[in-house]
């Protein structure tokens, strides 16, 4: 029986110990600094808005981890000595690991600007980033300027929205989230902000934020000296991996925690995974660092299977994700490039009201579909990564678009108007196939 | 704009709670006079009503004006007590009785009919008291007793059952007792509210609709279409603080009134019995449940509306609560009303047993079985809809077809309701609670009605043309439905474990111990009572104890404490039978969209039956749990589109045991190829 710790109880440790616990008898810490049970960092929004209350976000009651033996430890780690296989906490206390899980997530990025830690200036990653945005908007707060427009700072505009304080959204792109969406789906979710009075400002950066006499953040400074007065400052340009702690000691690091595609580190015995892990060899047709929950859970169910005997390496399906801005659901599957490749097709389709589109590519030649967007319309999961294992070509998928539908009953569809719009594109002449239930259930 | 809403919005808070006093206040609106005309009016001219004057008179109570009604309901009931006793003194059985019966006892200790009749005059009373002696003590003569001390003892100690029978033929008691002290209250009222009657009822309940809406109408502009729930967990209304607790004791105590003083709110009948007039006819008068219906049903619609801004981006959303409120007022409010307008029985005809457990209560057969054609046809409908309509439409559609769709405690609860849905206990104790409780009312009930049709049947013996159907045929029947009913269990537990194997036995063996009893009980002992209890004293603790307790007072009441389906999930026994059919054989389930789930917790904190959906969820496995009703709210809170209704085959990946998170293909592989 060895000993396994692992620091962080986010989404990736967290799937470790449990698939760990369900596949052997070692005995399992979880190190945290954050809270003493895990929680869904997703959530964090919702607590704010009075959706949930914390107790809510825990995906597990307090008796399961004792139920499933696996020890909760409340610190913090402040290095890891690899020689003597033992974490230090902040106490000078130490631990002795036999094997260590890295699953330390990340942090806001903060670029240096004039004014960044001034009261009332702050990312939204953990539970106390929650408390202090509670603690600074709390009063007084008439407008709040967001610095970065990705998907932390979406929620951080709904979250202050629904507290009736006015959002001022600086974007260094030319459009919304531009590193990720294509150009008409940014412009939809551009729209739709602006619907929801979000004061957009595209190309705009951040100069500088100012003070008032008590140090409390009183306006910013854009590049274009244009300045905005405001009470609340949200940083969300970003995170990246929280790899501070670990600069003395001898695990290899860059911009991530360097691992191969068994999640291991430089050090035996010691491995990375989630948010904070970076691929010297990224898996194929993915990125190096993907910091999404769902990489974070298949990283943890990764590095269980390695750590009870049976050594595997990390082989991601088809990518997917998924989002929500305001009112607009977003779900992605395969791969859509912010900007298509010279061999990419492009099919776009969007509702009259705006609301919904969805954007399919597929390879110019082959026709081999790639992936979708789509925006305001639920698609199966399963379908689409079958198509996409599959390597099914546009067709095929156009013409059973119906089966991938996830829209609750009774909801109005739209296959016939995306295949329509298709066929007169492309020169083509097919014809939708009805839902079948049997291809869907087997 | 905003602020303009706000301020309507504020407008219409106001004219509610406005209209809200005027409708409480006007339970104090009224002065009472009793007189002679409104005994007569309300009792008939009968031997009763005689006692209850002359009982008023001497208590010097009629014609006399009370401004309070607790001053009022407290002398009336002293009145009625007084004509009890009026009664008894000329109707009664006392000592002296028995001792003018000893007086013409001749051999000691031997009972003789002749004796006591003797000892009766000859007066009409006299003789009716005589025979009613006779009838309790004939059984005496074959007795023998030491000596006459010992027959003086025994005829005694007859004397209270006697008297009992006394009060029941002719005096005031039980539930008729209730009755008359409510009419006779109600037509006591007089000065300000009847006299405004008009002008009462528009500023309460006009006020309060009106009101309400100029609440709720704006939502519709709030922004674009999509389900906010901002702000609920920081809302003293919603978040169990003290706002929550105060509606919630509002609730409980119209409940207990309604349920057990009625007599104390007569007033709100005055002021709906216009409405009653125009809907069922000049004779019809509002009466208790006149009020209640009326109350929910407005509430429904009221808060449907709410339902309709709140969900006005959700077509499922949408369309159930128009079906809700749909049913609410035409099947349960209106419909009846017509009925009983063209002398038909009138019932819910969507209220399906054993949610509507009196429906096969003996009077309620007496009455279908000799009101003609329509009444044997509403009869067949009730059976047909038990037993073959309800697990049908649960195999096809789930059992959110009715609990969310049709039901009206439902209706309630997803309208009225709908703001506490989060309050639901998540928790895996609650979870066991829960099923021990309703599990334990469906078979409660399910013996309670077996029971009381039992009795209600005729014997072999006691069968005529008419009534054919006996005793023995009835559970001869049972026996047959409840053999197949297990057969089929057996049948598909077999085909793949449905229910672990501890719940499956535990079904077969309680299904098998009734079939065991009601035959022996039936065929051996000859017992009266099926199982061995009085039917009639059990179904009244049923009646009060969850019939009104659990599912008016606590299922309503505590909305604002323990979430909108306390009854559904803890008590009903109609959904836990469906809930059973739902997982054993249904093509109804929700499916989790792959890997997309984030374990943000919406859909378990907004699901009302307490189901902690995002357990299933987030490890990619379709939820088919007895108690989801199907309300669909977990699906439209759900934030990454994880979750939608739907129906399908009834195959083996419905349930899945052990289910794999699509997207991870090396670990997905494993799994399968390790078969875990
Ligand atoms: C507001 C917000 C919304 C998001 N929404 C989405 C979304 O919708 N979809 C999506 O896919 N992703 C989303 N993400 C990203 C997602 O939450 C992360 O990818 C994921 O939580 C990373 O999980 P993790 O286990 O790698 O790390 P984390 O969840 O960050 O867990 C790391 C834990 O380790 C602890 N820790 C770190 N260092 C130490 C130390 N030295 N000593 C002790 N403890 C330490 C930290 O305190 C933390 O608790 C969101 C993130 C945020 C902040
Ligand atoms: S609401 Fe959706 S994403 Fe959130 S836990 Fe439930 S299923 Fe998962
Ligand atoms: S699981 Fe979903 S559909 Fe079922 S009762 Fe709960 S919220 Fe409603």
């Amino acid at each position: 029986m060895e000993h396994i710790v692992i620091i962080g109880n986010g989404i990736s440790g967290i799937t470790a110990a449990r698939h760990i616990r369900k596949r052997s008898n070692h005995r399992i810490t979880v190190i945290s600094a954050e809270t003493d049970h895990f929680f869904s960092r997703t959530a964090l929004m919702y607590i704010y808005m009075g959706h949930m209350k914390y107790e809510n976000t825990k995906p597990y009651e307090d008796h399961f981890w004792k139920k499933n033996r696996i020890d909760l430890k409340r610190a913090y780690v402040k290095r890891v000595d690899t020689d003597n296989k033992a974490v230090i906490f902040s106490d000078n206390s130490a631990m002795d690991y036999d094997a260590l899980v890295l699953a330390v997530g990340s942090k806001s990025n903060k670029f240096g600007w004039p004014g960044q830690d001034l009261e009332g200036v702050q990312g939204l990653y953990s539970f106390q980033d929650l408390q202090t945005m509670e603690h600074h908007t709390k009063a007084g707060v008439k407008r709040a300027v967001l610095i970065g427009g990705g998907l932390i700072g979406v929620e951080m505009a709904e979250m202050l929205h629904s507290r009736g304080i006015d959002v001022t959204f600086l974007v260094r792109e030319n459009r919304f989230w531009g590193n990720v969406l294509p150009k008409e789906e940014g412009e939809l979710i551009t729209r739709h902000l602006r619907e929801h009075h979000v004061d957009l400002r595209m190309e705009t950066e951040l100069k500088a934020i100012l003070p008032d006499k008590n140090g409390r953040v009183r306006a910013v400074v854009t590049h274009k000296e244009q300045e905005i007065e405001c009470q609340f400052v949200g940083l969300t340009a970003g995170v990246s991996p929280n790899i501070a702690f670990l600069k003395n000691s001898k695990i290899e690091t860059q911009r991530g925690i360097m691992v191969n595609r068994y999640l291991e580190t430089n050090i035996p015995g010691v491995y990375a995974i989630g948010d904070c892990a970076f691929f010297r060899e990224a898996p194929p047709g993915r990125r190096p660092l993907e910091q999404v929950w769902y990489t974070g859970r298949m990283m943890g169910e990764t590095v269980a299977q390695t750590l009870t005997g049976n050594r595997k390496m990390y082989e991601p399906g088809s990518w997917f994700n998924s989002a929500k801005f305001f009112d607009i659901e977003y779900q992605t599957y395969g791969t859509v490039n912010a900007n298509p490749a010279a061999s990419e097709a492009v099919f776009y389709w969007e509702h009259p009201n705006g609301k919904k589109c969805v954007k399919m590519i597929f390879d110019k030649s082959s026709e081999k579909f790639l992936g979708i967007n789509v925006f305001g319309i639920r698609m199966r999961h399963e379908i689409f990564d079958k198509w996409l294992r599959e390597e099914q070509n546009i067709d095929h998928v156009m013409t059973h678009l119906a089966d991938a539908n996830f829209d609750p009953e009774l909801y109005r569809r739209y296959e016939k108007d995306i295949l329509r719009k298709f066929n007169q594109e492309n020169h083509k002449n097919l014809s939708g196939q009805p839902k079948s239930r049997t291809r869907i259930f087997g | 704009m905003h602020i303009i809403m706000r301020n309507i919005q504020k407008t219409g808070l106001f004219i509610f709670i406005a209209g809200l006093l005027v409708f409480i206040g006007s339970l104090s609106l009224s002065n009472f006079r009793l007189t002679a005309e409104i005994i007569d009016d309300r009792i008939g001219a009968t031997t009763k009503a005689t006692y209850l004057k002359k009982a008023a008179e001497t208590l010097h109570i009629t014609d006399r004006e009370y401004r309070s009604k607790f001053g009022f309901i407290r002398d009336l009931k002293i009145s009625f007590n007084k004509a009890n006793d009026l009664l008894l003194a000329d109707y009664g059985f006392t000592r002296e009785d028995v001792d003018r019966i000893m007086a013409h006892i001749t051999t000691p200790g031997v009972y003789s009919e002749e004796a006591v009749a003797a000892a009766f005059g000859n007066g009409s009373i006299d003789i009716s008291r005589q025979e009613k002696f006779r009838g309790s003590t004939s059984w005496m003569a074959s007795q023998t007793y030491h000596n006459n001390a010992a027959l003086r003892k025994a005829m005694e100690q007859k004397l209270p059952d006697l008297n009992q029978e006394v009060l029941q033929g002719v005096g005031f008691q039980g539930y008729a007792l209730s009755e008359y002290t409510f009419k006779i209250t109600k037509s006591a009222s007089e000065g300000i509210l009847t006299d405004h009657l008009r002008a009462i009822f528009i500023l309460s309940f006009l006020g309060t609709i009106l009101g309400a809406l100029l609440f709720i109408v704006p939502q519709f502009k709030e922004g674009p279409p999509g389900i906010k729930n901002n702000g609920i967990f920081h809302h003293p209304a919603t978040n169990r603080g003290w706002l929550g607790m105060i509606v919630g004791g509002m609730l409980i105590l119209f409940y207990i009134f309604l349920y057990w003083f009625p007599e104390y709110i007569t007033n709100w009948t005055l002021l709906l019995d216009p409405v009653k007039k125009w809907l069922g006819g000049p004779d019809a008068e509002a009466d208790r449940w006149f009020l209640y219906g009326f109350l929910y049903t407005l509430v429904m619609l009221v808060m449907g509306i709410r339902m309709f801004a709140k969900y006005r981006g959700n077509a499922y959303q949408m369309v159930r609560t128009t079906s809700v409120l749909f049913f609410q007022t035409g099947f349960a409010f209106i419909i009846p009303e017509i009925m009983a307008r063209f002398n038909l029985p009138a019932r819910d005809l969507k209220n399906a047993w054993p949610l509507d457990y009196t429906g096969f209560y003996d009077y309620n057969l007496e009455a279908l079985t000799t009101g003609g054609g329509t009444g044997k046809a509403i009869l067949f409908w009730m059976i047909g809809l038990a037993v073959i309509v309800v697990p049908v439409m649960v195999y096809f559609f789930g059992k959110r077809w009715y609990c969310s769709w049709v039901c009206g405690c439902g209706g309630l609860a997803e309208t009225l309701g709908d703001p506490y849905r989060q309050l639901s206990d998540k928790s895996l104790k609650s979870w066991k609670i829960e099923r021990w409780m309703v599990y334990s009312v469906m078979v409660f009930v399910y013996l309670m009605t077996l029971a009381v049709v039992y009795t209600y049947l005729p014997t072999a013996e006691q069968a005529t043309p008419d009534k054919w159907f006996t005793k023995g045929n009835f559970i001869a029947l049972i026996w047959v439905a409840m053999a197949i009913g297990m057969g089929l269990l057996f049948y598909w537990q077999k085909q793949r474990e449905r229910f672990s194997k501890k719940t499956f036995l535990t079904m077969m063996g309680i299904s098998g111990a009734v079939l065991m009893v009601i035959g022996i009980s039936h065929f051996v002992l000859k017992a009266e009572n099926l199982f061995f209890f009085n039917s009639y004293q059990v179904r009244a603790w049923y009646g009060f104890l969850i019939g009104s307790a659990f599912a008016g007072v606590v299922g309503t009441g505590f909305y604002p404490l323990m979430g909108n389906r306390v009854w559904c999930r803890f008590g009903c026994p109609l959904a836990a039978f469906m809930g059973l059919i739902q997982r054993i054989k249904s093509r109804f389930r929700i499916t989790t969209n792959g890997g997309q789930c984030i374990s943000c917790g919406n859909c378990s904190t907004y699901c009302e039956m307490g189901i902690d959906v995002r357990a299933y969820a987030q490890r990619g496995q379709n939820i088919v749990r007895s108690s989801c009703v199907g309300c669909g709210v977990c699906s439209a809170v759900c934030p990454r589109g994880v979750l939608k209704l739907e129906n399908g085959p009834d195959n083996p990946e419905r349930i899945q045991e052990n289910p794999i998170i699509i997207g991870n293909d090396g670990v997905a592989l494993n799994l399968k190829n390790s078969g875990k």
